[in-house]
């Protein structure tokens, strides 16, 4: 089996899809230049295509596009730049199927990355899942492997909704194996990237690296933690969680967004609501402060929950007992 | 017969059942409109926007697209599907909120649209349709069909973002559509003049390099004429245009709503003084289309349909209550 970058497994899954179908294009910004360079020759101009920096205009292009009977993949530079495409996504693509009384269907994908770690400051680091997963109408994708991303893309470029895929700026120079052939993720299903016994370490985009790291160390003091990947913020999938949380009965949640009405807050809200009686310790979320991105690499760094982090927290949490009324951390 | 000529049409004269049909068409809009006011207070929540003194501007440019081509409009909706030439049942369901209505009663008023029509909705965000239409547009060239999308919206709209960055793409790329402004003079009670930077909105063509025209709204066959240029020339690969139309809307922004005056009543009349229905019926009375009899059965025809869409509205079920939950996803 080939192992490939994540980038790569992304390209794959795209050019696969525009081979089987004719339906499928892309409109990006600078996608002749840079990402798709490579793929010119074989697909040509009018379905690679370069947008001017026009946000509202081509994220709309491509509703317009895909409510008449297209696929088209619509490519942002930035996850910040989704902001100034707000209304089209939001208020067109994710409401026109309900609105309009299931007349037409939106099969839109928007690919953004998020590129936080990298010292591109408040302006173009942010990880706005979790405001993309409050519109209703709209699936939200955060792919961690390259064998998920291709699956995940594929799946969502044949889905008949639209699909907003983040890519996280931290996973692309990832390699895994990748199968060649045509396969799909559905989407809505989250995954269990390792199987535990002790607590629950639910996990978003390269969090869920940084929880697989941490529970190599765990595992090395005999704590058993399971770590899922949510790959799908909307629809989340509660019952994959839920089953893993009734079975270790402590939940960890970790997010690099800010922790305020976050995908973080919304797992932990589920798991409260509705497997409050298996919990052996109050559920914890380790995400970013409530802070702009800060340029400053010294700064940056300390924001997002890193592996020693997450492992501190599982410890404290396995630690947990509560006794005749009064709760201790050992 | 003296046959009626259209100045530098593209087209040849328009056979007596066009005619005709753009008559009925701009009967239907404005006894349409008249009537949903009417039983508003008992039957229809929510805000109503009516086009009375602009059904001249919506049918010249309807009847100037065919029926398998699309259109896209503005919260100022019921005008522009009646115009495209849907059935005015579902639509007047759609404004009780009713099952029955053409959105299943979860569009309204402000979001009518009818895809077997092409009319792939109406955006109650003043210009965000705008991309909307451009991807249609897109997408016909694509797909290699002729097809054109008619993009309506209003003087309001000139000022958004949106405006500038459609415009600008469907020009680069060619695509087949008319920008259709309806300059009605006010946005809500702000006045045109107090809000945008030139006395005609169709100069801003020659910022994108494409022809702008202006046309009187009042004069149905005028508009057809102009929107029939445009439409040939998008068939035929050379792009969009921008087409705006001086027109008046008769009403408030909306009815029932409490506006302060800010229109002179000198200025209203003088617009009244130029029915778009009357101007076009002497029209044709005068070459001889039209005798005042069939002029009347025309009024009376309409008036059946009109009486009878609010019977099947006022008759039609409300949506059951599982309807909330369905159809958020294709």
């Amino acid at each position: 089996m080939p192992r490939m970058t994540y980038s790569e497994a992304v390209k794959s899954a795209i050019y696969d899809e525009m081979r089987r179908d004719p339906r499928v294009f892309i409109i990006g910004q600078d996608a002749q230049g840079i990402f798709h360079s490579g793929a010119i020759a074989e697909f040509g101009t009018q379905r690679i295509r370069n947008a001017p920096i026009s946000e509202g205009a081509f994220v709309g292009a491509g509703i317009g596009a895909a409510l008449t009977g297209m696929r088209p993949v619509v490519e942002l530079g930035s996850s910040t730049f989704l902001y100034s495409a707000m209304d089209q996504i939001i208020n067109q693509a994710a409401k026109n199927h309900y609105m309009f009384g299931g007349q037409a269907s939106v099969p839109l994908v928007i690919r953004a990355p998020a590129l936080y770690t990298i010292s591109t400051a408040a302006h173009h680091s942010d990880r706005p899942w979790a405001l993309f997963a409050q519109s209703p109408g709209l699936k939200v994708v955060v792919p961690t492997t390259p064998y998920d991303a291709k699956g995940l893309i594929k799946s969502a470029i044949r889905d008949g909704n639209p699909v907003l895929c983040f890519d996280d700026v931290c996973l692309s120079m990832h390699m895994s194996e990748v199968p060649e052939g045509d396969y799909t993720i559905p989407l809505g299903l989250a995954d269990v990237k390792r199987v535990g016994t002790d607590l629950t370490v639910v996990s978003i985009a390269d969090a869920v690296h940084q929880s697989l790291t941490a529970a190599k160390l765990l595992a090395s003091e005999k704590i058993s933690a399971e770590v899922i990947d949510i790959r799908t913020v909307a629809p989340l999938d509660r019952t994959t969680i839920l089953e893993s949380v009734t079975k270790t009965g402590r939940l960890i949640v970790v997010d690099p967004a800010p922790g305020t009405c976050s995908i973080a807050s919304e797992v932990a809200a589920i798991v409260a609501e509705s497997a409050l009686e298996h919990l052996k310790a109050p559920i914890m979320r380790l995400t970013a402060p409530d802070v702009p991105v800060p340029f400053s690499p010294e700064l940056e760094c300390l924001m997002y929950p890193r592996a020693e982090r997450i492992a501190t927290a599982a410890r404290r949490t396995v630690g947990y007992s509560f006794v005749r009324g009064k709760t201790r951390y050992m | 017969m003296t046959e009626v000529t259209f100045g530098n049409t593209a087209d040849a004269a328009l056979s007596k059942p066009h005619l005709h049909e753009m008559l009925v068409r701009m009967l239907r809009i404005r006894m349409f409109d008249e009537w949903a006011s009417r039983v508003r207070s008992e039957w229809i929540k929510g805000p109503l926007h009516n086009s009375t003194g602009q059904e001249g501007e919506i049918v010249g440019a309807c009847t100037a697209i065919r029926r398998d081509d699309y259109m896209t409009g503005t919260h100022r909706s019921h005008g522009h599907p009646i115009g495209k030439g849907v059935r005015l049942a579902p639509l007047m369901a759609e404004l009780f909120g009713k099952q029955t209505g053409v959105c299943q009663g979860k569009g309204g008023s402000m979001h009518l649209a009818d895809f077997r029509a092409g009319s792939l909705g109406e955006s109650a965000i003043v210009g965000a349709s705008m991309p909307t239409a451009t991807g249609a547009a897109l997408s016909a060239q694509l797909r290699g069909t002729d097809q054109v999308c008619l993009c309506f919206f209003g003087d309001g709209a000139a000022n958004c973002g949106l405006f500038h960055e459609s415009i600008n793409l469907a020009a680069i790329w060619k695509l087949p559509v008319i920008f259709m402004c309806e300059n009605n003079g006010y946005a809500i009670c702000t006045p045109f003049q107090q809000t945008t930077s030139v006395a005609d909105i169709a100069t801003r063509g020659s910022s994108y390099g494409i022809p702008g025209v202006i046309v009187d709204g009042q004069d149905v066959l005028a508009v057809h004429d102009a929107v029939s240029t445009a439409v040939k020339r998008a068939r035929i690969g050379n792009g969009p245009t921008l087409v705006e139309a001086k027109t008046y809307r008769w009403c408030d922004h909306q009815e029932d709503y409490n506006f302060p005056s800010y229109r002179r009543e000198a200025e209203v009349a003088s617009w009244k003084a130029r029915d778009p229905i009357e101007i076009f019926a002497a029209k044709l009375r005068d070459s001889g289309y039209l005798t005042s009899e069939e002029l009347d059965q025309a009024r009376a025809d309409v008036q059946v349909e009109v009486e009878a869409a609010l019977l099947f509205a006022q008759q039609s079920p409300a949506p059951e209550p599982g309807a909330l939950l369905a159809g958020v996803f294709a």
